[in-house]
């Protein structure tokens, strides 16, 4: 009985503010879509972070004899044997450094050829030309200022470079798209809690004869409230079901289908499907409590019990 | 049943008190005419029994309890013991005749099969049988009130509030309502009844009780509406 008297309510409720229901379906559908994405953009950053700082160096480029004119850092011309063996002696007695690689100019020269295969700058190379570097891995990428402040400006070395650093942009730029999302929901997510207040404002209004009525039979607040706080919370609900369908083809379509990020990105690691489901509870649960939760406390303003 | 000790009630934004010490006791089973003129209080008498208005000073007591101490969600437990009638009906226009009547009885979760069973036994008694799936569009203003009545009287309340429910309706059609409420009466239910129609009054010959500027001027058992009006 009294469920579908409630349910009965709400239909009537939601068929006589269509539109306005719309409204709210789309803005929440809009800002939970937004909100899921920001939180899977940061776990593919904080993936993307774990797997790469995994594998950066830091690398210490030595000087070239080409480099005596070009370069202030190596004006006594190429690096010389005795003080290639103290940076090692010394890289190696630094806690932090966990393994130090050195590569020859010609290894530089054969790595260049690989990986550049098809530019033409490449095949007007010589090995003399490429530097000769020591990559050093370090137990804590973190710790990279320790390895600079020691080896920059030595005689011998051009520079000192973290590839962390370069990566570091990269990751800057994701974050920083991250919080713009977050902006971006937290203006919808205004836009949409309005509308909720506008729509059972308007539905309470439209329903103020029946409400009155309750009232005077007796009938609890609960059970006068019902209806709006149901109505309001079905459709965030409609709302939180299309963000989550949204998630899911926005994943499918960025990284497997459509765009294809996988294929052309085969280095990073993308969220699987996994991750993507993970987030779709949490959608679900605000798209359903926050219209509801509006909806409570815009009753208590316009609805007397 | 009633109690009033000493109330009194002012709104906010206004100089005037709606009323002033009043302190009145109705018995249970009594029939007492309201009557006053525009402004006099009757309403806010009303209201205060239907706990929709709170004193400011003084108590009111309806079915022994202490309104002002009653909390709010226990509110609506106390209305159900009530029964309202107003001069406008207040009816659902787009549900029939018995769905008006058993709307109040789904709101507080009655069951349905208990819903089949006192609707048309309620609707026998305020005189519309056989009307039970009119629209209330359809109806004279007279069966609307009867419809409104049978509303409030299906759970069978101690008490019966109305507020001017002949205001609107013809003298004929008034009498035919006033039986109707006298026959109420006699089934035990109190009948506080605020209105402004001298015919009426004179006939019944109850307990009137005279508001005038929120002051209780009159407390008369057997009455008349009184002469200067």
């Amino acid at each position: 009985m009294r469920a579908q008297f409630v349910l009965s309510e709400i239909g009537v409720g939601l068929r006589r503010n269509l539109t306005m229901t719309f409204a709210v379906i789309v803005s929440v559908a809009l800002s939970l879509a937004l909100a899921g994405g920001s939180l899977l953009l940061r776990t593919q950053v904080e993936s993307m972070k774990g797997y790469w700082y995994d594998k950066v160096q830091v690398s210490i480029f030595l000087c070239n004899k080409n480099d005596a004119e070009t370069d202030p850092n190596c004006t006594k011309g190429a690096v010389t044997d005795q003080q290639k063996k103290e940076i090692l002696a010394d890289l190696k007695k630094q806690p932090v450094v966990e393994t130090v690689h050195h590569e020859s100019s010609q290894q530089a020269y054969k790595r260049y050829k690989e990986q550049f295969a098809d530019s033409p700058l490449a095949s007007s190379l010589t090995p003399d030309q490429m530097q000769e570097s020591f990559r050093v891995k370090l137990k804590d990428p973190e710790r990279y200022e320790v390895i600079s402040s020691l080896f920059e400006g030595r005689p011998g070395v051009q520079e000192v470079q973290d590839q962390r650093a370069l990566l570091e942009n990269l990751f800057n730029l994701l974050n920083g798209l991250t919080w713009v999302a977050v902006a971006v929901m937290v203006f919808m997510l205004v836009v949409a809690m309005l509308l909720i207040v506008n729509t059972v404002r308007v539905s309470a209004f439209s329903r103020r004869r029946e409400t009155g009525i309750m009232r005077l039979v007796g009938a609890s607040s609960f059970y006068i409230q019902m209806p709006f706080i149901m109505e309001a919370a079905f459709a965030g609900l409609i709302g939180a079901l299309v963000a989550s369908v949204m998630l899911l083809v926005g994943r499918y379509f960025l990284i497997d289908g459509g765009v294809g990020l996988a294929e052309k990105m085969q280095l990073i690691d993308f969220i699987g499907w996994q991750e993507v489901v993970s987030v779709l509870p949490l959608v679900l649960a605000v798209g359903v409590l926050m219209p509801a939760v509006a909806a409570f406390f815009t009753l208590r303003k316009y609805l007397r019990v | 049943m009633i109690r009033f000790d000493n109330v009194s009630k002012t709104y906010p934004k206004q100089n005037r008190p709606a009323l002033r010490d009043v302190t009145l006791e109705i018995e249970k089973g009594e029939f007492v005419f309201l009557v006053g003129s525009s402004g006099s209080g009757k309403s806010t008498f009303l209201r205060l029994l239907l706990r929709e208005e709170r004193t400011d000073t003084g108590s009111v007591h309806v079915l022994g309890k202490d309104l002002n101490r009653l909390s709010n969600w226990k509110v609506p437990q106390m209305r159900r013991q009530l029964g309202t009638v107003f001069q406008d009906f207040r009816l659902l226009p787009n549900k029939t005749v018995s769905e008006n009547v058993a709307f109040a009885l789904e709101v507080i979760g009655k069951p349905r099969a208990t819903i089949r069973k006192v609707v048309p036994e309620v609707l026998d008694l305020v005189g519309l049988a056989g009307k039970e799936d009119r629209m209330p569009g359809e109806l004279s203003g007279g069966e609307q009130q009867r419809v409104a009545i049978a509303r409030a009287f299906v759970n069978r309340p101690m008490l019966l509030i109305a507020d001017e429910p002949t205001g609107n309706l013809d003298p004929t059609t008034s009498v035919g309502i006033m039986k109707l409420l006298d026959r109420i009466n006699r089934t035990g239910t109190t009948v506080v009844m605020a209105t402004h129609d001298q015919q009426i009054v004179d006939q019944m010959r109850k307990r009137v009780i005279e508001l005038d500027k929120g002051r209780l001027v009159r407390d008369q058992s057997r009455g008349v509406y009184g002469y200067q009006h």
